[in-house]
């Protein structure tokens, strides 16, 4: 309980922190020549709200949020499973592995947002191109660690869990996904943030709809507080994704062991 | 041979040759020659310095290592490593091998789950065996929340539930304190007398090797072990192996082995100190 407390001091030092550095006139500009100029630069806390309570309040927010929302868990969900899936293939078949090991390394290294103009032109201007963008982004993050993870079960693990008999497919289901799951929790966390950035750097590229195309549009009118609100709202979001993989987390990895576990009497 | 006569498990001259990794230095022959067998209902000990190879040899046997020469026959099957692990042994292994992510009950049903056995019966079978090794109640614990002497029990539980005709235990008790392993040592015994499996227990305490078994056999030290000495026990059973520590015969055994072991075991400490 203290420690939210905490986090909304933090919080509430932030916003004034940026109220008194904005607010025209509270102190002398001591950058800039004119005291509405940080405003300009930065947008104003108070305003950004009512950007929100209005796009809230009107609806006007709620198709952009569904596309973007929709692209995100569409990129999140198809990138992370294909990860899993090809991440497991991989590290059971060391001949599979040897021959693809360049070509995945140089998809890893390459910079994959300069595809989006070529994901629009293959996909047009609709989600599909913003998935696509999310889905390589977030593909190599889930299969790099589901990879790591086969790779690093116990030796020891593998062969009991032969001797008692198991078949292939009960080690795979038995042994490598559980051990694996810690490592893709790992990744699922990154995974959440890059969906995000696939589908808004998308939007941005070129599109009709979406919190991105939103931000998009208040830049090219200087609009800053409304490229602010679109932040914060994509923020909230981010977080609450985040927040679902770690409770899904919490619950499928029970099994962990927690430092101190030892009840205060 | 008549079937009766055949050994439950045959070594025949197994040698292991270990690659040398990233060049340096040579190759490691860690067994060579190796013959070893057990026949049914036996009680076999291997005991050993440590690093001569005991667990290497146990590998071969459950099939988990394939030798670089030499055969294994279980029940007079040849046992060959590609075609997969020996299905009619268990194996204990040395180190820990529970699931982590699976609490008590499920560890111990895990191979009757790959068998395909319904869940409602592999359940009952498991708190049975619980029972048995002493760990009722702590089914839905895991792993973690368990002591080593637990986890132990526990593995024991995992193991014998499937009930395989061979065991396979590598210093299974070695991390105890000596009242739990003795503990352990009798539950052992009284679990074997039930239904005489044929046994290979690998241990470097030579009390133990003698107090549990039919026979006893001594390794080498490496490189190239083999087994350099075959001793029978014939003391009573049923035995209590704290009890059983303080007859004549037993330490006449002991003195016997051990003379045998002695110069074995300081050569491995000479060659660990040089190497
Ligand atoms: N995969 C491997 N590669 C190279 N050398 C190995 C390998 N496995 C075992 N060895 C070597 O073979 C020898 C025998 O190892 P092993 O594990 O069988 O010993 P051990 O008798 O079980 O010892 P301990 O009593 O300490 O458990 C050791 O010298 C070890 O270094
Ligand atoms: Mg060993």
């Amino acid at each position: 309980m203290k420690l939210r407390t905490l986090q909304f001091g933090v919080l509430a030092l932030l916003i004034a922190a940026w109220y008194l550095l904005t607010a025209p006139g509270i102190i002398p500009a001591f950058y800039f020549d004119q005291d509405n100029r940080a405003a300009f630069f930065f947008g104003e806390p108070q305003k950004v709200f009512w950007v929100v309570v209005e796009w809230f309040v009107s609806g006007d927010i709620f198709i952009h949020l569904a596309v973007t929302l929709l692209e995100t868990a569409l990129g999140f969900s198809i990138g992370a499973l294909s990860g899993l899936a090809i991440g497991l293939w991989l590290a059971l078949s060391p001949t599979a592995s040897a021959v693809m090991d360049p070509y995945i390394k140089g998809f890893n290294s390459m910079p994959r947002v300069v595809l989006a103009p070529i994901f629009a032109v293959w996909f047009g201007l609709g989600i599909w191109s913003k998935v696509a963008l999310g889905v390589t982004l977030v593909f190599f993050v889930v299969f790099f660690n589901v990879y790591q993870g086969v790779r690093e079960v116990s030796p020891n693990l593998i062969a009991s869990a032969r001797m008692l008999g198991a078949s292939r497919r009960q080690l795979l289901r038995s042994i490598y996904l559980p051990a694996a799951m810690s490592w893709v929790f790992a990744s699922l966390h990154n995974a959440v943030g890059l969906a995000f950035v696939g589908a808004v750097v998308g939007e941005y590229l070129g599109s009709a709809r979406g919190v991105g195309y939103l931000i998009l549009q208040a830049e090219g009118t200087f609009d800053i507080n409304t490229v602010f609100a679109g932040i914060l709202v994509l923020t909230a979001f981010a977080l609450a994704l985040d927040t679902a993989v770690g409770a899904f987390e919490r619950r499928l990895m029970t099994w962990q062991p927690r430092a101190g576990e030892t009840e205060k009497i | 041979m008549s079937q009766e006569g055949v050994p439950a498990l045959a070594l025949a001259d197994i040698t292991c040759r270990f690659a040398a990794r990233d060049g340096r230095g040579g190759a490691y022959t860690a067994v060579a020659n190796a013959t070893l067998e057990v026949a049914k209902g036996e009680f076999v000990s291997v005991v050993g310095p440590t690093g001569c190879g005991k667990s290497t040899l146990l590998n071969v046997a459950a099939g988990l290592l394939e030798p670089s020469s030499g055969t294994v026959s279980v029940f007079g099957e040849p046992l060959i490593a590609a075609d997969g692990v020996n299905r009619r042994a268990g194996y204990m292994f040395q180190a820990d091998a529970l699931m982590p992510w699976r609490s008590g009950i499920d560890n111990v049903i895990a191979g009757l789950e790959f068998r395909g056995v319904p869940r409602a019966e592999a359940v009952a079978q498991g708190e049975a065996w619980l029972r048995r090794v002493g760990l009722a109640g702590f089914g839905d614990r895991y792993p973690h929340q368990m002591s080593g002497g637990m986890r132990k029990r526990l593995a024991l539980a995992q193991t014998l539930i499937v009930s395989p005709d061979i065991l396979l235990m590598d210093e299974p008790f070695s991390a105890l304190d000596v009242q739990t392993r003795q503990l352990m040592e009798n539950e052992l015994l009284a679990l074997w007398a039930e239904d005489r499996k044929s046994v290979l227990f690998i241990t470097h305490d030579l009390d133990e090797a003698i107090a549990l078994s039919d026979r006893v056999v001594v390794l080498s030290a490496g490189p190239g072990t083999r087994p350099i000495g075959d001793f029978k026990v014939d003391l009573p059973r049923p035995r209590d192996v704290s009890e059983i520590r303080m007859t004549p015969a037993f330490a006449t055994l002991h003195r016997e082995i051990w003379g045998a072991m002695k110069e074995e075991v300081l050569k491995a400490y000479e060659a660990q100190k040089v190497a």
